[in-house]
């Protein structure tokens, strides 16, 4: 029905646009006057005027559904103590209803055994609830659509009674018009203070109940510790001493970045170089598409193949020579990522390196140098740090990178800086805060947010030293 | 003399590393891609056993007059258990109850969709195929292996003797998995589906298109033709250039924290993992479009101008018409990686168990990756291949999507 509706106000503002147009056309023009716009533009402005308005009202309707939902069914009429009652109650009792309004309007003849029981052990004002929740739908939806033929239309009808030949109208509507390129730029740079303060407003929550130094020093991660707090409560932080310790996920983020970027820095700079520098322009075209497929492909699938692949054949080949590798190493996570980070340091590394001018390579050749002495000696110094720059794009992107970490790296905080053990990652542990009850009052979900904002600092410092080196070595050659 | 054939060797040596290279990346794409075509492929099948069923009216609380509401609401399962019985004679408890584990835990609800089509088969005795359970299946796929001692197998050896006479008897078979592409999510791996999750995927990538493709193309208009290069372009252009490079785990807090936390949206829907995708592919469709609003040249805005166009007539009619190819592309491209995008959709509730097809962006959903992610949590051996099958699908929709910004830069963008 809502979507119905938002057809209906998408027809509806078609046709003023053309009951807008044709009245233009049909004033009687008095003396030489021309009309003061085009004749579109009365009809884009009766589209503008009705069609706004509207759809902000059915976002609205619709987003908040379930809150007048609940307004309609749980009022104090029917349950008078209704505003005494916590939370927990209130739910357990609006859970009840929804649960009574699937059978309440079943002939009893077809009511299993359990329905009935539920119906006789209901309150007659819980079973008028569920009678009003049953009806909500339709009630609702028609609404709306009146809603929706009605205001559309009396706004649209009372606005073109202004429309005359003085009335100039292409200056309001491109006004609008600046109007919402100009909110929706803002929006894009909403975007960006949503992140941070939506981090460090819940980051600030957490701290209340951590001590900051407890928290960044500590290396003991055991956040099952804050599990016996129920939400709101006050606790003292001397409990939660021991279970919020940064560092051992910092290191294991650090491991498995180190092992991914171990694979991806040799072998992606070993591509770059030869597609650069070596590869005919036939071979290039067809290999670099192949290896920035590896980039394309979703890291649920890198998790997947980690886990469920690559996971087993290291344990395996780890007993068969007498080492003891665990199923949740740091090395297989790494080496999955490290196989992902791959195109992201050749690309940029191979459109570095053939931006470094000709006249290098051809003073070096001059000068008697092979081929791989001029890369080595005079294109790769020359290149570096827009090299540098590309590999520290690719540890940012290996520190935020998630489902790789989750799948196939280890729940349990263990500090170590051997590849072979298990280690877990920050992102690991955001998502293992997340799963589950979310409860914004409890340091459990809590330090998702806390680890979330470590994360965004972390990855926006390694990318503005990026971007700057980047940017700085362009400006050297151009 | 030695030392050119020295520095020729390196050479040499130095170009087979750089080949390597090459060659190594090149190889993980290929194996990647076989390892999940190998797994993946037998999904799209399932194993079946042909059974002789006989509609009695002993173990059925309906008859061919029945409606079809009375007979989708009558239990089955009494007829279920006759099937078993008359197929295997002679059976003590023990032993049904192991054959019994060799059909599909929804053999009743079979029944029930066979006889909702044939009525006539009432009373009358019919030969069926009927769905082999997981275990079951993976065993005659190969995907288990039988020569491990009895207690680590899920199929006993009772219950591959019976396998094996009925593979004498030639009553095992394989069907086409219809299923796999109708139903939703299952506990049970043989009727477990994906199409729940693509329509997840669905409305939540076409709340993302609603949000970001309007709001992205807007903002780099409103930034390329309507502002004066200066300090504040400047810090927007950094900004959204240090956006397009935050983890997406980030955008799922911010979907959790701003929309759950703050707006109060429901918990599981698209709408809200559709919106935090959207935030997510905005910079991406912001710096595509940017690049192709600076691609258009500056005489076609003059000459617009000189014939009395006012600035917006100039943009909308003239200029944004001009780099909208450019912007598709870069549009679709986002859209790709959103639809790839897993850790957004952890956050923002997407990952539930969800057994019904959802009807829109307001019902409760999994993506296709968070429903890949959740199989292959799965400790089910059936939900191995159903994990890679779900793969080869995201994959083929990401191909598609590819391939077509590629046909689109290739056919309409305007080369200046």
């Amino acid at each position: 029905m809502v979507y119905f509706a938002l057809l209906l106000l998408f027809i509806v503002s078609y046709s003023f646009y053309y009951f807008g147009k044709n009245r233009a056309l049909k004033i009687k023009f008095t003396g030489d006057q021309k009309l003061a716009s085009l004749p579109d533009y009365y009809g884009y402005f009766l589209v503008l005027v009705v069609f706004l308005p509207s759809l902000i009202i059915w976002f609205i309707l619709l987003l908040y559904k379930s809150n007048f939902q609940e307004l309609y069914v749980m009022s104090p009429t029917l349950f008078p103590d209704i505003a005494q009652w916590s939370d927990a109650k209130f739910g357990l009792i609006m859970n009840k209803i929804s649960n009574l309004a699937l059978i309440v309007n079943i002939p009893e003849a077809d009511l299993l055994k359990g329905q009935t029981s539920l119906l006789n052990m209901s309150s007659e004002s819980e079973l008028i609830a569920a009678k009003n929740l049953a009806s909500f739908d339709s009630i609702y939806g028609w609404s709306i659509v009146i809603v929706f033929i009605l205001l559309p239309v009396i706004l649209g009808l009372s606005i073109s009674r202004l429309i005359n030949q003085k009335l100039n109208v292409q200056p309001i509507v491109e006004k609008i018009i600046i109007n919402i390129i100009r909110f929706s730029s803002i929006v894009a740079i909403l975007v960006t203070f949503g992140i941070f303060f939506s981090l460090i407003f819940e980051a600030i929550k957490f701290f209340q109940y951590v001590n900051f130094a407890d928290f960044f020093f500590n290396t003991a991660w055991n956040p099952n510790r804050a599990w016996v707090i129920s939400s709101g409560e006050t606790v003292d932080p001397e409990i939660l001493k021991d279970a919020f310790g940064w560092v051992p996920l910092l290191t294991g983020t650090l491991l498995v970045g180190s092992v991914a970027m171990f694979v991806a820095i040799p072998l992606g700079l070993a591509s770059a170089i030869y597609l650069a520098e070596y590869a005919s322009s036939k071979v290039r075209d067809i290999a670099k598409p192949i290896i920035e497929i590896l980039a394309g492909i979703p890291t649920v699938v890198y998790g997947f193949f980690a886990a469920l692949t690559l996971a087993p054949i290291l344990k395996n080949f780890g007993d068969s020579i007498g080492i003891d590798i665990s199923a949740e190493s740091a090395l297989a996570a790494g080496l999955a990522m490290g196989v992902m980070i791959i195109p992201f340091v050749s690309s940029l590394s191979d459109d570095v390196i053939r931006s470094v001018p000709n006249s290098l390579r051809d003073g070096s050749y001059a000068l008697g140098a092979t081929k791989s002495e001029t890369i080595k000696k005079v294109v790769l110094p020359a290149a570096l740090p827009g090299i540098m720059g590309s590999f520290l794009l690719a540890v940012s992107r290996a520190i935020g990178e998630t489902m790789i970490v989750v799948m196939a790296a280890s729940l349990r905080a263990n500090l170590t800086f051997n590849p072979l053990e298990p280690a877990t990652t920050i992102t690991t542990q955001i998502v293992t805060a997340l799963i589950g009850d979310v409860e914004f009052e409890n340091p459990k979900t809590l330090v998702a947010f806390a680890l979330g904002l470590s994360l965004f600092v972390m990855t926006l410092i390694l990318n503005i030293i990026a971007i700057t080196i980047v940017r700085k070595y362009r400006e050297k050659y151009e | 003399m030695s030392n050119i054939k020295k520095r020729l060797k390196a050479e040499r040596r130095f170009k087979f590393y750089g080949q390597l290279g090459v060659f190594l990346s090149l190889l993980f794409v290929t194996l990647l891609m076989l390892k999940i075509f190998t797994t993946g492929s037998g999904a799209f099948f399932r194993t079946t056993i042909e059974a002789d069923v006989f509609f009695d009216p002993k173990f059925m609380q309906v008859d061919k007059n029945s409606s079809d509401k009375e007979i989708s609401r009558s239990s089955f399962e009494a007829l279920a258990d006759s099937v078993v019985n008359n197929n295997f004679k002679d059976l003590n408890e023990g032993q049904f109850i192991k054959v019994r584990e060799m059909f599909t835990r929804r053999f009743d609800y079979q029944l029930r969709d066979y006889f909702l089509d044939n009525k006539d088969d009432y009373k009358k005795t019919v030969k069926l195929k009927i769905t082999a359970s997981s275990d079951l299946d993976q065993i005659v796929k190969g995907n288990y292996p039988r020569n491990v001692p009895e207690e680590q197998r899920k199929i006993n050896d009772y219950q591959l003797s019976i396998l094996d006479e009925l593979n004498k008897q030639e009553r095992i078979g394989s069907t086409f998995n219809f299923w796999f592409f109708t139903n939703g999510d299952s506990r049970d791996p043989e009727t477990a589906g994906i199409w729940g999750a693509i329509m997840g995927s669905f409305y939540a990538l076409m709340v993302c298109l609603a949000f970001a493709f309007p709001i992205g193309l807007f903002a780099s208009v409103y930034l390329e033709e309507y502002t004066k290069p200066g300090k504040i372009t400047d810090l927007i252009e950094v900004n959204i250039n240090n956006l397009a490079a935050v983890p997406s785990i980030v955008f799922g807090l911010l979907g959790l924290g701003m929309l759950i936390g703050v707006f109060n949206m429901p918990f599981q829907v698209p709408l809200v993992g559709g919106l935090t995708l959207g935030f997510m592919t905005l910079p991406t469709i912001i710096i595509a479009c940017r690049s192709s609003l600076r691609a258009v040249p500056p005489s076609i805005r003059h000459g617009a101008l000189a014939l009395g166009a006012t600035k917006t007539q100039t943009t909308f009619h003239h200029v944004v018409p001009l780099a909208l190819p450019g912007t598709l592309t870069g549009t679709i491209i986002g859209m790709a990686q959103a639809l790839g995008e897993t850790a957004p959709l952890l956050m923002v509730g997407m990952v539930a168990f969800v057994m019904e097809i959802p009807g829109g962006p307001l019902d409760p959903a999994t993506g296709l990756p968070s429903q890949i992610y959740l199989w292959s949590e799965s400790a089910e051996r059936g939900f191995i291949e159903k994990t890679s099958a779900g793969i080869m699908l995201l994959l083929l929709f990401l191909i598609l999507m590819n391939l077509t910004a590629v046909l689109i830069r290739r056919k309409v963008e305007v080369k200046w």
